[in-house]
């Protein structure tokens, strides 16, 4: 390597690092170091408002976790503190499991369900496809939460249209323990705009000579959808899948507005994190807090993991891609 | 023949279908706009779409606000904040993805990775250390935490976004620049940003959404009722126990507040159809 081609490399390689700097000091300020500084706070009793005693505790906040799983109630950490097991916290996991798990599949078949719909060669599709976005544009805002309160309520419009069908004894969807989340999942497919234009701009890259050729072997459309169309964005499927898990995991405002900064009725819609907010704000137990983000990461990357690793048998990256 | 009255009967029920379904989708939206305009003790018995009687009473009992604040000055917060939010994004988000796009460095490949890694990063774990870092500077209470990582290009989002588009962008341009005696930040200025502008207008678009309709950091970082902006203004309307105090107002402020977004997406849909379906935005 010649001396010109040395300082050329230093030259080229300090411009791209001048563009690249503020990416790279915010990622190591407000990434790196907070995610190594909560990993560490997850082992301590840090406390907001009196800095000053934190203890490290060992694995003290893991305990108070899961300890209930295992019959713990009260036990002692290493620096011989009294903790208590949480008596919450599982409840906030099953019911963010739960919501994960009936929310995120229900939008992606709704989503694909519509996305087919909107590829047939038919006129005012952009119309349709603005007006279908509609609830994804506003549905994560205070605004839309404030309005699904009104419409679950006792009294409130969902109710009316019951009524006028002819039910009665309707409850209080909100303010049933049985239906709150319910309620809430009702609130997340609704907004299954994103993943419907993702499905409809994939569903435009199929090759039109891939139908041609099974409807000569009188292939009908629902054969058609599973032998060529679901094949064909299975990658899309996974992508959408995975993003929307991610997303659905981390779900608060919702939540928090509906439950009233709370977690709703008789803990029924204890998202984990809203919890995770209530026990690092309103309790000041920020060590706590951060091991249950460390956990939460745990769970996403998982599951995250898993969803890669078995999408081997259903995702195919054919000669489309 | 006979076929080609079928399908197009099939069409017109395909019609049909799209438009009851799509009118049961937005029938909340619209209804909470026309309640906001009925009187506050109709909006229980009066569930028509179309108000017995119309007021703006409701419209000026919620714009009376909070804590002798009104809501003139929380729309005045929010817009403020977006605006240099979108400035922000821009320019740090585009200047690494120039880096990321276009330019040869060593590093390149394990940056790059770092950075789609920190795309899917749940935001908890990163939030107590942000908050104890925010209020040892002083700046809990002001919009410092909200703005300042967005000029840092925290939001892996757009980075990714904007190279994308720029990795698609043809070369010979930056050659022909080269030979003009342009350097790597000409060749930024000159020719990157400006052939970038598409996917810069869907940058600024959901900047603004997503800061717009954020509320955890505004919840977090907003404490004095004078900075308050929209979406935390109408929180408190809803009350600790989750019940509303004045749910005509409540609507009519969050009738005014969806205004914005509804404008930004009517008149530029075609970045964001462009923006969510070349990079799978979330929501």
């Amino acid at each position: 390597m010649g001396r010109n081609n040395i300082s050329s490399f230093f030259k080229r390689n300090t411009v791209a690092y001048l563009f690249l700097l503020p990416w790279l000091i915010g990622f190591l300020v407000f990434t790196l170091y907070p995610m190594l500084y909560s990993l560490y706070l997850g082992f301590t009793d840090y406390d907001f408002t009196k800095p000053g005693s934190t203890a490290f505790i060992g694995f003290g906040n893991y305990i108070k976790m899961f300890g209930s799983a295992f019959g713990i109630q009260d036990f002692k950490a290493i620096t011989g503190e009294a903790m208590r097991v949480d008596p919450y916290y599982l409840k906030s996991v099953s019911v963010t499991f739960f919501y994960v798990f009936v929310s995120v599949p229900l939008k992606l078949v709704f989503a694909l369900f519509v996305a087919l719909l909107m590829s047939q060669k038919l006129r005012f599709i952009p119309f349709y496809r603005a007006v279908y976005y509609i609830p994804t544009l506003l549905g994560g805002s205070v605004a839309i939460a404030v309005l699904w309160r009104k419409l679950f309520e006792k009294n409130g419009l969902i109710n009316d249209i019951l009524g006028y069908m002819g039910f009665t004894d309707l409850p209080g969807w909100i303010t049933n323990p049985k239906y709150a989340l319910s309620t809430l999942v009702l609130l997340t497919v609704w907004q299954f705009g994103s993943s419907m234009i993702i499905f409809l701009a994939a569903l435009k890259q199929i090759p039109p000579d891939y139908y041609e050729a099974t409807s000569i072997d009188g292939a009908n459309k629902v054969k058609q959808f599973f032998a060529i169309t679901l094949p064909f964005i299975s990658p899309i499927i996974l992508f959408n899948l995975i993003m929307q898990m991610i997303s659905a995991f981390q779900t608060f405002t919702q939540a928090y507005i509906i439950g009233g900064g709370k977690g709703g009725v008789m803990n029924s819609t204890l998202f984990y994190s809203l919890y995770l907010y209530i026990q690092g704000w309103t309790y000041h137990e920020m060590g706590y807090a951060s091991a249950m983000a460390w956990v939460l990461l745990l769970i996403i990357g998982i599951f995250t993991v898993v969803i890669f690793k078995t999408s081997g048998k259903w995702v195919s990256y054919g000669s489309g891609e | 023949m006979k076929s080609k009255t079928n399908s197009s009967i099939l069409k017109i029920l395909t019609h049909i279908f799209i438009i009851v379904l799509g009118v049961a989708m937005i029938y909340p939206i619209i209804w909470m706009v026309s309640s906001s305009f009925k009187p506050n003790n109709m909006i229980f018995s009066d569930t028509g779409l179309i108000p017995k009687s119309v007021t703006l009473t409701n419209y000026v009992s919620g714009w009376k606000g909070y804590a002798g604040v009104t809501f003139g000055r929380f729309f005045e917060n929010s817009l403020v904040m977006c605006l240099v939010a979108i400035a922000a994004n821009l320019a740090s988000c585009s200047m690494a993805a120039y880096a990321f796009g276009r330019l040869k460095f060593s590093g390149k490949k394990f940056w790059f990775g770092i950075m789609m890694i920190t795309l899917m990063l749940p935001a908890q774990v990163t939030l107590v250390p942000r908050y104890i870092l925010f209020n040892m500077f002083g700046w809990v209470g002001t919009y410092l935490p909200i703005i300042i990582p967005k000029f840092l290009a925290t939001d892996a989002f757009f980075v990714f976004l904007l190279v994308q588009f720029i990795r698609g962008l043809p070369k010979d341009l930056d050659e022909a620049a080269i030979i003009d005696g342009c350097g790597e930040t000409g060749i930024y200025f000159r020719i990157i940003l400006p052939l970038a502008i598409p996917a810069l207008i869907t940058t600024a678009l959901f900047t603004f959404l997503w800061t717009w309709d954020d509320f955890f950091n505004q919840l977090l970082y907003l404490t004095k009722p004078e900075t308050y902006t929209v979406s935390r203004a109408l929180r408190t309307f809803v009350g600790d126990s989750g019940s509303v105090s004045n749910w005509g107002g409540a609507l009519a402020m969050a009738t005014l507040s969806m205004i914005p977004c509804f404008v930004l997406f009517f008149s530029l849909q075609k970045y964001f159809v462009q923006g969510i379906a070349t990079s799978g935005i979330k929501g």
